[in-house]
């Protein structure tokens, strides 16, 4: 008999609700947590049965005084009584709960051998025999998907089947541990744990610029970063001592939370609902506790008491953030780093100029030679700007954004000039002007944006501006800008600029010609356009006034075709141009250089200390309205040890170092027995958001606390903890069950096989894109957008939305960087049980639905990967069924079975039929998606190919990982 | 290898306790619940809820105050409102607004209700009206999750998720628990798809909502260029292949998957025909009305004809801050034919008697005004607010619970959300303190720790 395995569940579920750690609900006094306080009360007399009040209680006959009582609907079975007598007669002996004892590490050989020493043990001692290895090419296609969250490519699953050599797996499993999209596939299930999203939750859910946390996490993951050393950055990176950009980002962790922008909501409510919701998160993602239940009582399973509820709390007070966000989401710190490849380009250009700016300065006399040619300079650079003209011009006022644009007419004037007129009664506050421009094959570098003063139109706001080619086939080309330049030049100025590329119709360049006179905003094109004779310049230009009546009255438009243009204006900038340096013309090039790469770097909002916390107060109940709570301070459970104060108020950092500590025996536990859940399918311990009283004990308590000393004795090397688990033999299993197994342990507790596991949502889209080839391997940056169902967005407002899919090489990136709309979730990722990411979610539901089907069957996602799969496999062979192999090892990583094979001709030879006798069918399934239809393509068999090819995606296979 | 008999009583097995049960269930089409549901007489088969979204004013519509007329532009006796949470109101002077609109007295019953809403006065002898709301969250996107899932912090499960996962759904080729969204009246306050989320239930419990414009499922429709024929030869191929593999592979979950491939592709033929509105008569159309609610609460009746279980319609509408006046009117035209329409429409088929009607919103709104007085509008208010329900095993014609004279307090039988709740599950047979789920470690319910049966409400 063991108390924690046998006799504490029984207590926790049917006793410690009135009879446990929370003080405030406890009757009689009693408790029967603790057995001190058991004896002392006579509930419990140790080796007398007879005596013990318990006993007598749990079998009374008056069902008034039986225990538990009939109302708290729990009953005792006759075994469980049966147990708690045994557990009495032999001297009651209590542990204390095995999550909260320090692990130690059992005696067992070492590495991956102590885990099949534990696993074959227990198989051994049930009289059960474990299944064998699995065949060599499902192992290299479950090592694929387990480790980078992709199907293996045919030629490695060739080439390791054929590899005799003795260290071959290992050597894949090292293989695929160094892919990049090692971390890709870890940082999914990391992201739903502290609930990472693009939007802000509530309400609104406005943009909320995170996504550099996201790639923090996928970079961590992929360097190995000590798990204690992850922890840290994110509680406390940005209180470290002088923070690098990495550490600053990974604070973001605390500011992950949803919050509100919403109209009336109340600042303190909110800022009570932040805190809970992070203490909340941190101890399931650490300490694998419901510490949430303690918010308004004393935790009834756990010793955590309400009161350290709200010192953990205390932890994050120093948070600088409001109750209640502004409308567009934005306050508090932002950082802004450069992409990964601009930062090298951009110390380059620093040193650079470094050395240009001393070599030349003071160097350039003021004299006539030196004028006239900074004269010729703008003249070719700011006086070759033409005025476009459009031929249409109109106010759009289906724009879901906008409402009531009605009330404004657009008029063309000569030389490009487009006039505002009112026409309502009331000047209308937002407007979006569309110019229409045909372009005669011209060359184009940049777009010049001029505002002019007009009468009645004091100021503009500009939100958005979008450019676009129509006339190339069915979607526009979005035309891309590498150099934002405004025409007061200060960093202000050009974050707004900023802004008006981005989505968020809230933030945006904003001016009052009325004083100011001409504004003036250059756009240089990320490649100039050589513009084909059909090509047509669509421009958007969004007035949403922040400010209220913010549309601009008499605005122009011109093209360059210069290759370094300058803004027209003044004629004679010599001393603005030239600061006086020789190498005036080189300085201002790299000038605009580096600022460009500033132009598209990362912005990440972070955590920043403020020099005052906010009060903490224990909250009555969750009250938010009750102030007569204590005052608190940061502080970590007694039970679990707390950290010296040294007269100092404690902060982030040291929870994070708390955390990953080795005196704290939660963390490294929770973490393996995730990591576990990941490779064998079901954690040590089951629960992987509860290690208290009322989660599972674990079925393997020493191989649990055997890999979480191992994972700290280690350093706390992620990769070190992988590799053990992927090259012990209970890994590497063959999934199938022998009949033993499945009648005498259903549910694989026991890992006499491997699991049989569908891939996670994200997974599931990738491997359709990997197996198509359409997949883009690009990492990081801002989120994506896929293919989505119009007017999904339909219940969103303030402002309205209307989504807009990538439609370029964004469009096939994995499905980690999807852009993550908290409240509507894109719905095929929703549809295969990926979390909303609202709140932290230890482990995904894994669900088998018909939504899955439909998602499947028609998202054009998939159906436009089956196009671009067949097309892959028309080439593969001239002999179907030779194709039909191919497309099975590229799908399967393995060969079609006669029958298999037999079904898909079928299919092939009908549709081919079908096709052929209705070829504008063909046409219409083939151009579902953005991927180019080859001219050359014979359309009724590479349709009737894509029906092929979509069965396989469709094929329950093609979800798993066997 | 494994005989066949193992491998079927595996299934059965391994369905069990792996979250699959009720998919497992669902290979025979319709999902018959948990075991042990109803765990008592069912007055009800389905709910139809009329989320009035946005909060609409009980003293303009349900709950006739005359002394606010009398106190009008008074200001609010501070020892009522006193350390009250407030929303938009916030620092500023609070002045009374007297009712908007006359009231008037409905049906035999003599059901007090505003003259703006002359169709539901129709059904006021088939309805009952509770006066006595109240909840504790005074922001919609908190409201709203308090008024579905019972507690104030999402994550948890709705409570049409409750309710098929408790009883299951006779829908065969469509989801049991269904949302409909529409719009007009008021600035429309955004509505999050966790409004019916599952939470930690089962997600093949999870509301799918309809969407308005567009194909009326995501998905449901047949890629371009492929008809009904050919994916259905895809999907007997799909099955095929999938069956070859089931003879491979012990994987418990194919078999389910074969079943949602027939499933989805019953559902593909079964959403179109349940839109397509032309087999309704002219009269039934005419009884409706225009607009998209209208249209709803028609597809309302078409879903619980089809055996859905939870249909649960928002109209985004009713957040009247300012000129409550016209506001309000525009509000009740968009819905006041509709919702009567349903109550009708549902009894003369004879299926009111085994429904349960539901309408409200969120929350209700001030006595006190918002922005100027020529201007008024009310804010969001918890303290007291109007609800109506009809249908089976409610005492119709009647008038429960009060507010005080002022329309802020309820004082007499008040109704909690939680109430609300356990009443709902009463009706349907499910004692609301049974139907629970263990979710990291603690037995979870809709009623979270409170709820009790309005029995005043009920026959």
């Amino acid at each position: 008999m063991q108390f924690n395995r046998d006799v504490r569940p029984i207590l926790s579920n049917n006793c410690f609700l009135c009879h446990g750690p929370d003080a405030n609900k406890r009757q009689s006094g009693l408790r029967l947590d603790i057995r001190e306080a058991a004896i002392e009360k006579g509930a419990i007399v140790p080796g007398n049965v007879a005596e013990s009040k318990l006993v007598a209680r749990i079998g009374h006959e008056q069902e008034m005084l039986r225990m538990p009582p009939a109302y708290s609907n729990k009953s005792l079975s006759e075994s469980q009584k049966q147990t708690l007598i045994n557990w009495i007669e032999q001297g009651a002996p209590y542990q204390g709960h095995w999550a909260y004892t320090p692990p130690v590490r059992p005696a067992a050989p070492s590495g991956s051998a102590a885990i099949d020493h534990f696993v074959t043990q227990r198989l051994r001692e049930e009289g059960l025999v474990p299944v064998g290895r699995a065949g060599k090419r499902q192992l290299a296609r479950r090592l694929s998907l387990d480790l980078t969250g992709l199907p293996p490519d045919a030629e490695l699953v060739e080439r390791y089947a054929k590899n005799e050599d003795q260290q071959a797996y290992e050597k894949l499993v090292d293989q695929l541990l160094a892919s990049p999209h090692f971390g890709e596939r870890m940082a999914v299930s990391w992201l739903d744990l502290v609930r990472y999203a693009d939007t802000t939750g509530f309400h609104n859910d406005v943009p909320f610029n995170v996504y550099p946390y996201r790639d923090y996490v996928i970079a961590a993951f992929n360097g190995n970063k000590p798990f204690d050393q992850f922890t840290r950055e994110q509680l406390g990176g940005d209180l470290m001592p002088n923070p690098t950009d990495e550490q600053l980002v990974a604070s973001a962790y605390n500011r992950l939370n949803r919050l509100t922008t919403e109209g009336g909501a109340q600042a303190k409510e909110y800022l009570a609902k932040y805190a809970s919701d992070r203490v909340s998160t941190t101890a399931t993602v650490w300490l694998g506790s419901t510490l949430g239940c303690a918010e308004c009582h004393d935790h009834k399973f756990d010793p955590f008491l309400t009161k350290e509820f709200y010192q953990i709390g205390a932890f994050f007070a120093d948070i600088e953030e409001v109750g209640v966000f502004p409308r567009d989401g934005n306050y508090g710190p932002r950082h802004r780093i450069l992409r990964d490849n601009d930062r090298e380009e951009a110390a380059r250009i620093e040193a650079r100029l470094e050395k240009l700016r001393l070599d030349g300065k003071g160097l350039l006399p003021d004299k006539g030679a030196n004028r006239r040619a900074v004269k010729d300079y703008l003249k070719t650079a700011a006086g070759s700007w033409t005025p476009l003209e459009p031929t249409k011009v109109w106010d759009d006022c289906s724009d879901p954004d906008i409402e009531g644009c009605e009330g404004l007419e657009l008029e063309i004037k000569k030389e490009g000039l487009v006039q505002t007129r009112i026409v309502g009664d009331e000047k209308p506050r937002e407007s979006v002007q569309v110019f229409e421009i045909p372009l005669r094959g011209q060359t184009m570098s940049a777009l010049l944006v001029e505002i002019l003063p007009s009468k009645g139109f004091d100021e503009f706001y500009l939100s958005r501006i979008r450019a676009q080619i129509r006339g190339r086939g069915e979607y526009a080309l979005n035309l891309l800008f590498r150099d934002l330049v405004p025409d007061q030049e200060n960093e202000e100025e050009g974050s707004l600029l900023r802004d008006t590329l981005e989505d968020n119709p809230q933030s945006g360049w904003a001016g009052k010609p009325s004083k100011e006179g001409v504004r003036r905003a250059m756009y240089v094109l990320e490649q100039p356009l050589e513009a084909e004779p059909t090509d047509t310049l669509v421009v958007t230009l969004t007035y949403n006034g922040r400010a209220a009546r913010a549309v601009a009255g008499l605005t122009r438009l011109s093209a360059t075709e210069v290759d370094f243009p300058e803004l027209p204006g003044k004629g004679d900038r010599f001393n603005e141009i030239t600061a006086g340096n020789s190498n005036w013309q080189e300085i201002r090039r790299l000038d605009r250089s580096l600022r460009s790469l500033w132009d598209r770097a990362d912005e990440c909002h972070i955590a920043h200390a403020v020099d005052e916390p906010r009060e903490m107060r224990i909250l009555p109940r969750g009250d938010w309205m009750n102030e007569a709570g204590e005052v608190v301070r940061p502080q970590t459970p007694a039970f679990l040890g707390e950290i010296p104060e040294d007269g100092r108020r404690l902060n982030r950092l040291d929870l994070g170092t708390w955390l990953a500590s080795a005196e704290n025996p939660l963390t490294a536990r929770v973490f393996v027995n995730r990591m576990w859940r990941m490779f064998f399918g079901v954690g040590l311990s089951k629960s992987l958001g509860d290690m208290g009283s009322q989660g599972e004990p674990p079925v393997h308590p020493e191989l649990l606390d055997w890999l979480a000393v191992e994972f700290v004795e280690s350093g706390w090397d992620v990769k070190h903890l992988l590799r053990t688990m992927l090259l012990s033999d209970a890994y590497q299993r063959s999934s199938e069950p022998s009949p033993a197994l499945l009648e005498k342990d259903p549910y694989n507790r026991l890992y006499g096989r491997q699991a049989m596991l569908r891939i996670d949502a994200e997974f599931v889209r990738d491997s359709a894109l990997k197996i198509s080839g359409l997949l883009n391997t690009q990492m990081g940056g801002p989120s994506v957008k896929p293919y989505q169902p119009k007017g999904y967005y339909a219940e969103l407002n303030f402002p309205k939305r209307e989504y807009e899919p990538d439609y370029d090489a964004n469009q096939f990136r994995r499905g980690v960087y999807t852009h993550w709309q908290r409240t509507f979730l894109q719905p095929s990722l929703m549809a295969f049980d990926a979390p909303a990411r609202e709140e932290c979610t230890p482990e995904r539901a894994v669900s088998n639905t018909p939504l899955q089907s439909l998602a499947l069957l028609n998202d054009p996602s998939y159906v436009e990967a089956a196009r671009a799969f067949a097309a892959r496999m028309l080439p593969a062979s001239s002999d179907d069924a030779k194709r039909i192999d191919f497309a099975f090892q590229t799908a399967f990583s393995r060969s079609a079975s006669d029958e298999e094979r037999t079904a898909l001709l079928e299919l092939l030879e009908s549709q081919r039929q079908r096709f052929r006798a209705a070829p504008e069918r063909a046409a219409e399934l083939l151009v579902i998606g953005i991927t180019p239809l080859p001219s050359s393509a014979d359309k009724p068999e590479l349709a009737a190919w894509t029906m092929v090819a979509r069965a396989m995606l469709n094929k329950h296979e093609f979800l798993m990982r066997y | 290898m494994i005989d066949h008999t193992s491998r079927r009583s595996f299934l059965g097995r391994a369905s069990m306790g792996l979250g699959s049960l009720a998919l497992g269930q669902m290979l025979e089409g319709a999902d018959p619940g948990i075991s042990g549901f109803p765990d008592h007489g069912s007055k009800i088969k389905r709910v139809i809820v009329l989320c009035m979204a946005g909060g609409p004013s009980h003293l303009e519509l349900l709950d006739h105050k005359p002394m606010l007329a009398k106190l009008d532009s008074e200001p609010m006796p501070e020892s009522v409102t006193a350390g009250q949470q407030i929303a938009q109101l916030q620092g500023k002077e609070l002045r009374i607004l007297g009712p908007q609109h006359p009231f008037q007295r409905y049906g035999q019953s003599g059901q007090h209700m505003s003259t703006l809403l002359p169709h539901i006065g129709s059904v006021a002898d088939d309805i009952c009206i509770v006066r006595s709301m109240v909840t504790e969250q005074i922001n919609h996107d908190t409201a709203h999750t308090l008024m579905n899932t019972g507690f104030r912090v999402s994550g948890r499960p709705s409570m049409g998720s409750w309710i098929v996962y408790g009883l299951g759904s006779d829908a065969e080729n469509l989801p049991g628990f269904v949302v409909l969204t529409s719009e007009g009246g008021a600035q429309a306050q955004p509505i999050a798809a966790r409004q019916w989320s599952s939470g930690f239930l089962p997600s093949v419990h999870q509301g799918v909502k309809f969407n308005s414009a567009g194909d009326p499922v995501n998905y449901v429709r047949n890629p371009a260029g492929v008809n009904r024929e050919m994916q259905g030869e895809l999907i007997d191929t799909v099955g095929k292949l999938n069956r070859f593999q089931n003879q491979m592979v012990e994987d418990p979950e194919i078999q389910t998957r074969i079943s949602q491939y027939e499933l989805a592709f019953r559902m593909q033929m079964a959403v179109p025909e349940l839109t397509d509105f032309s087999s309704e008569p002219e009269s039934v159309r005419e009884m409706y009305g225009e607009g998209q609610f209208a249209r709803n609460c028609l597809l309302a009746r078409r879903l619980a004809e089809r055996g859905v279980r939870f249909i649960q319609l928002y109209h985004r509408g009713w957040d009247h801050h300012g000129s409550i006046k016209d506001g309000i009117v525009e509000s009740a035209r968009y819905c006041d034919q509709a919702s009567a329409a349903l109550v009708k429409d549902l009894k003369q088929r004879g299926m009111l008697e085994d429904t349960l009607v539901v309408w409200g919103g969120e929350f209700g709104r001030t006595p006190m005004y918002q922005g100027e007085y020529a201007k008024a509008g009310r804010d969001h208010h918890i303290k007291g607010f109007s609800m109506w329900m009809a249908g089976g095993g409610i005492r119709a014609g009647h008038s429960h619970g009060a507010t005080d004279d002022l329309g802020y307090n309820a004082v007499e039988d008040i109704v909690h959300v939680n109430d609300f709740h356990a009443t709902m599950l009463h009706l349907l047979g499910i004692d609301h303190k049974r139907l629970t789920y263990r979710f990291q470690g603690r037995d979870f319910r809709l009623t979270d720790v409170a709820g009790e049966v309005v029995q005043g409400v009920l026959v």
